[in-house]
């Protein structure tokens, strides 16, 4: 009986999620009363797993194969096969990300069972793990509770669990030599790429205000670039705006764009979708100005206000003026 | 090329959505369906590609009865025919006996691609594609941007995490899940319309393929979520509004 962790590095990199998702096995490790194992697979990751050992955690596999040095679902999914019939894990966890929504599911399915994919929290129900997971886009949450024998699967939500709560200690690392052949592996990758050169820095702006499809057409973004130049802050948008065209993919605020932690962010027209929340949430202040009071985004937010942002912003962009002086 | 769409009607956008009796589902009884955004996306894909290659698009729903309205709207866009599994309620399967139920229903089809969106709107696990791809066997590839046709093959741009891509070679037959957002949707013409009339819609129970496994995983309550923060929200028109906040954005957050 145990937990493991499937940890993520890319290029010798860790996916800072990794830790995060450590963090929530240790506590339902703690409450359950599970000790929690991780691994790392790749090419060459014992320098990782000695890293991912210095937590307070019963062991880490180090599961090194020249075919998992780039990530292919057949080769990751063959991998971690291997490992879980030979480790016997309870529960497996994952950090929510990319590559785990590319091989996770694949890897539940060969064990006949169902990845409870994005979850945000767990309680301990009759001595079993109950996960919290968002539905409708973050317009509802559901618990989801397993209902077959062990292993089963779940993956964690980028920042719903801290990974500075984890304690320093000295686990064992074992390596695990996963059995690969070359002719398994039905895809091939090429090297990852960035479409542009980075203009705009959002990680550094104190300000942020970022605009969604509440603006409704590309000449609307005008209202809000308004604000931004009152406040003296950045512009960015949610995903729907970017893919319009009607701002650049480098301003773009969320999983597939930049994650910001201004001191101030203020969402307009946003109505919160998990992706974007991801981006976000951090911020120390989060204004929501929004037509839909029900909308995701208010969950976030320390001050809302419920309204036509047409109506809304261009009598704030007054006021702030007013009170610059 | 012969492409299935995996399309999933769900509860439109904009829905107020309420906890139904049992407490663990929506009430759906006064709601409007859609499309499946990320869905639409994947069906587009199929279209440009037939348009491209030739060939044809099937869609695949799995639904109530209602959801017909759905696939006659894809129909309208222009797939081909479509296979509907039919049930009034799939709740109680999980993904595993969902992808279970399209992989039966598509034995006799041997597609060379299969499409769906990268997520649902509605449950948002965002593994029904994955699943589907392990139970036919087939290699697949998540959020993907773009397709291209090689010869026995496809080359797809897949999105990674803050602003990376890589391209990818798959042999065909491949399952893809697609980005929402990539190209724009068409709407369906007039004579669209009148077309997907005529249009076969292969109709399968669900009860007459269902496999007896047991759900793996189970919801086993729906509720609104806990504010984890203290929302203060600011009323009066917007002028009024607008001076409380910026009052407490000077005085109280200190930002301006």
């Amino acid at each position: 009986m145990s937990i493991l962790v499937i940890l993520e590095q890319r290029g010798g990199v860790w996916n800072r999620m990794s830790f995060e998702t450590l963090a929530a096995a240790v506590q339902m490790g703690r409450e359950l009363g599970q000790p929690v194992s991780a691994a790392v697979a790749g090419d060459q990751v014992a320098a990782l797993a000695a890293e991912a050992a210095a937590y307070n955690i019963e062991k880490v596999y180090a599961l090194d194969h020249p075919l998992l040095a780039r990530y292919t679902a057949d080769a990751y999914t063959a991998a971690f096969e291997q490992l879980v019939r030979s480790a016997k894990p309870e529960l497996v966890l994952l950090p929510h990300t990319y590559r785990v929504r590319d091989f996770a599911p694949k890897l539940a399915t060969r064990f006949g069972r169902v990845l409870v994919s994005d979850a945000v929290g767990h309680r301990i129900e009759e001595g079993r793990p109950v996960l919290v997971r968002q539905l409708f886009q973050g317009k509802l949450n559901a618990d989801v509770r397993f209902a077959s024998a062990a292993p089963n699967f779940a993956s964690i939500q980028a920042g719903a669990y801290r990974a500075d709560l984890l304690e320093q200690g000295r686990a064992a690392v074992e390596s695990f030599a996963p059995e690969l052949g070359a002719g398994a592996i039905r895809t091939q990758p090429g090297e990852p790429f960035r479409e542009s050169q980075r203009g705009v820095d959002l990680t550094a702006a104190a300000i942020i205000v970022s605009v969604g499809r509440g603006i409704k057409e590309k000449d609307n973004i005008a209202v809000v670039e308004r604000l931004a130049q009152a406040l003296g802050g950045e512009l960015a948008a949610s995903r729907p705006i970017c893919d319009n065209g009607w701002l650049p993919m480098e301003r773009q605020v969320g999983s597939s764009g930049q994650t910001v932690a201004p001191k101030l962010y203020v969402a307009v027209g946003i109505s919160g979708a998990i992706q974007h929340l991801v981006g976000m949430k951090g911020s120390k202040t989060i204004v929501a100005i929004n037509k839909d009071e029900n909308a995701p985004i208010f969950e976030v937010a320390d001050y809302g206000v419920v309204g036509d942002l047409f109506e809304v912003v261009p009598a704030l962009v007054e006021e702030i003026r007013k009170a610059k002086g | 090329m012969k492409i299935i769409v995996g399309l999933k009607q769900v509860p439109a956008r904009d829905s107020v959505l309420r906890t139904n009796a049992s407490g663990r589902w929506i009430d759906e009884s006064d709601l409007a369906f859609e499309i499946n955004e990320p869905d639409a996306y994947a069906l587009e894909a199929a279209l440009q590609l037939k348009e491209k290659h030739g060939g044809e698009v099937v869609v695949l729903t799995a639904g109530p009865p209602g959801a017909a309205q759905s696939i006659r709207e894809a129909l309208a866009k222009g797939a081909d025919r479509a296979i509907h599994i039919e049930e009034e309620n799939l709740g109680h399967r999980d993904t595993l006996g969902l992808a279970g139920l399209m992989a039966r229903a598509l034995e006799p089809e041997k597609p060379d691609l299969i499409l769906t969106g990268l997520q649902s709107d509605d449950l948002g696990y965002g593994q029904t594609g994955v699943v589907l791809a392990e139970l036919l066997g087939l290699p697949h590839a998540t959020i993907i941007m773009q397709v291209e046709k090689l010869d026995g093959s496809i080359r797809v741009k897949r999105e990674l995490e803050e602003g990376w891509f890589e391209n990818i070679e798959i042999p065909l037959p491949a399952l893809l899940t697609i980005q929402s957002g990539i190209t724009r949707l068409r709407y369906a013409t007039l004579m669209g319309i009148k077309k997907a009339k005529t249009k076969e819609i292969r109709r399968v129970a669900a009860a007459d393929i269902a496999t007896s496994a047991a759900p793996a995983v189970e919801i086993s309550r729906v509720y609104a979520p806990h504010k984890t923060k203290q929302t203060e929200i600011l009323t009066g028109n917007a002028q009024e509004a607008a001076a409380k906040l910026v009052e407490r954005l000077k005085f109280g957050a200190r930002v301006l």
